[in-house]
């Protein structure tokens, strides 16, 4: 079963002369975790909205789960699950009640809803509140109500949008256990996010979006390499500095650049870890290492890094 | 294989039509919708005031009926319809309480839901919009009914202990015929609400709008009217045609409001012995005998035209909100 979950084909949306999204390409792998980054109003939302059917495409083609959602929007809605940004509850129904509401909406009998239900609040920690009314809810703990909404579906596919955004720490901490967790049970998972640090612990594949476009895609690391050219950066301090280690220090393989930052500290570019040669380097050159350090790539300079350069480029 | 490689024949048959039913989901949407409608604070205080209101005017209907008791074969009727300084009579209380319920129903339908952050959570799951919008309009009109029967089995109690009579089977039936009309005046209301739910995002907009289009035809239209009759039909010479003429277009400009429709389809209900709401010549009456009741059928046939013509409204109003409702985007 390697049919990609999510199939699109210049999908483009107008509202009238603003290109919301321009003539995207995207497909995403059965199992995996994609984050859809970008800056606000940039076409994520819109994106959602149309593979969901909730928005009708100006034009290409949409497949989820091999199904239209223009043409078949029942059939898409009863397997995909959506988080949107913001959840909203009735807030004078009790937990349960909203769930159940919503079961009986995906055609659940009673006593299955019930049960799926019951399933879903335990499973998200929130059994003890299931009977206070939601407008008593943390923030916190409505997302975690969205994330059980989503999985009395038992959905093949998990859609969120910006499922992060207003969380404290701890609970996004745990927001994002709760995404390791589906896709540890084989779900997918579509997530939108610009909240980039969380993105990079949980997603496998990654799409940043500029303009209606998305402009990158890959994993993180392949992002690094496109964006910032070498992806590790090694640091190192040295206790006396000399030209003949700076020498040794670039002739290491695969060093792609040597920054003296002062005071004995440099870094160094490299497109893989090579803490290990550098440190034998700085040895058999005569110096003496005090600290070495490295950087894995992280998605918060590459989005700095990419965004940066665009702007220096008139739209 | 590509699932975006289907067939000529596949692609065809997809563009055609939709799957599946609109209504899927419609009774869990009804069913929600009332449990809200029905415990909602908002509601038990419009009941409240309606039963306030049922329970005195009927009280001081049975005070006046029972002095002159015995003549009228139409004595359950009579509870509604009749009057006592300075209460007006039961009819006239729900031509402006049933409006008010069937606004409170609808203002924030469709709105509150937008504003709670639920609309797009709910049009997720694997319904239509038209069960969404259909269902909140049958929770209403559903509530009404239930407000409306509740009402007239608490007159028909009341009167059968105030006059020690039971009713008589064409009581009983104009009376019911009399709450369909009731409860299609709602419809409008609660139809024009939903109208306002859709195309206003703040709650209150939508209320005061509702409420300012019916103080319009409750208030303004009649003086309206009363300006802009002598403009299109005036009376240059005096003739009894243009009289009549007048007269006429003076009918079918208050026609256009709810309320007159909703008022003389009452009356005729009602008052068994009216035939007519607009101008009778003398030549017309010829053989009739004034002041006999009409049989049912024929109460129904006069008041035939404002019948249909409160459903047509509320359909119109229904399908305004509906076409708005299935184009507008639902993010925020």
């Amino acid at each position: 079963m390697n049919a990609p979950v999510i199939e699109t084909q210049g999908l483009t949306k107008r509202y009238g002369d603003f290109v919301a999204v321009d003539s995207l390409d995207l497909s995403v792998l059965p199992g995996h975790v994609f984050g859809l980054l970008g800056p606000n109003g940039s076409g994520k939302t819109t994106t959602i909205l149309m593979l969901l059917g909730l928005t009708e495409p100006t034009e290409g083609q949409v497949r989820v789960l091999g199904f239209d959602p223009e043409r078949q929007p029942l059939s898409v809605k009863s397997r995909v699950g959506y988080l949107p940004d913001q959840v909203g509850f009735y807030d004078d129904l009790t937990a349960r009640e909203n769930l159940i509401y919503i079961a009986k909406l995906n055609g659940l009998r009673r006593d299955e809803a019930h049960r799926r239900a019951d399933d879903a609040l335990a499973r998200m920690g929130l059994a003890d509140v299931a009977d206070h009314p939601v407008g008593t809810f943390s923030r916190g703990m409505r997302q975690r109500l969205g994330v059980a909404e989503v999985l009395l579906k038992q959905p093949q596919l998990i859609i969120m949008d910006e499922p992060t955004q207003g969380l404290d720490p701890e609970a996004a901490r745990e927001f994002l256990e709760i995404i390791r967790q589906l896709r540890a049970e084989g779900i997918t998972v579509l997530l939108s996010s610009h909240l980039l640090h969380q993105v990079q612990e949980v997603c496998d594949h990654v799409g940043l979006f500029h303009r209606g476009r998305m402009v990158l895609e890959g994993t993180v690391q392949e992002l690094a390499r496109q964006v910032l050219g070498s992806a590790y950066r090694i640091h190192l301090e040295l206790a006396e500095p000399s030209e003949a280690v700076e020498r040794a220090l670039s002739q290491v393989p695969g060093i792609q650049k040597v920054v003296h930052r002062g005071e004995g500290r440099y870094e160094l570019e490299a497109q893989e870890d090579h803490r290990a040669q550098v440190a034998r380097a700085v040895v058999e050159a005569g110096g003496q290492l005090l600290a070495l350090d490295v950087d894995a790539p992280s998605l918060d300079e590459i989005y700095a890094h990419y965004f940066q350069e665009v702007e220096h480029v008139p739209a | 294989m590509s699932q975006l490689e289907l067939t000529q024949a596949q692609r065809v048959r997809e563009q055609r039509a939709r799957e599946g039913s609109p209504w899927t989901g419609l009774w869990a949407v009804v069913v929600k919708e009332m449990a809200d409608h029905l415990t909602s604070v908002r509601m038990r205080i419009l009941e409240l005031l309606i039963i306030l209101t049922a329970g005195g005017t009927v009280y001081a209907a049975l005070q006046n009926l029972r002095q002159g008791a015995g003549q009228d074969r139409f004595l359950f009727l009579r509870l509604f319809t009749t009057s006592r300084e300075p209460l007006p009579a039961f009819i006239g209380f729900l031509g402006f309480l049933i409006p008010l319920v069937a606004i409170a129903l609808a203002f924030d339908a469709i709105n509150g839901e937008f504003n709670q952050r639920t609309l797009s959570r709910v049009l997720a799951q694997p319904i239509y919009r038209d069960a969404l919008l259909m269902g909140k309009f049958l929770a209403g009109f559903f509530t009404l009914a239930l407000v409306l029967a509740a009402i007239w089995l608490l007159i028909m109690g009341l009167g059968i202990i105030g006059l020690g009579l039971p009713p008589s089977g064409e009581e009983v039936a104009r009376s019911l015929w009399f709450l369909v009309v009731a409860l299609f005046y709602g419809g409008i209301w609660l139809a024009l609400a939903m109208l306002f739910s859709v195309i206003f995002r703040q709650p209150a907009t939508a209320a005061l709008a509702s409420i300012a289009v019916w103080l319009f035809f409750t208030v303004f239209w009649d003086m309206i009217v009363g300006v802009l009759v002598p403009v299109l039909s005036p009376v240059r010479f005096g003739l009894p045609e243009e009289r009549i003429a007048q007269i006429e277009t003076a009918l079918t400009l208050t026609r256009l409001s709810p309320n007159t429709l909703y008022t003389e389809a009452t009356i005729g209900l009602l008052s068994p012995s009216v035939r007519s709401f607009g101008l009778v010549l003398p030549s017309q009456l010829q053989g009739a005998i004034l002041g006999t009741p009409l049989p049912l059928g024929q109460s129904l046939l006069l008041i035939w035209p404002q019948l249909t013509g409160l459903i047509a409204a509320t359909i119109l109003l229904f399908a305004l909100g509906y076409i708005l409702f299935q184009r507008q985007e639902i993010r925020a």
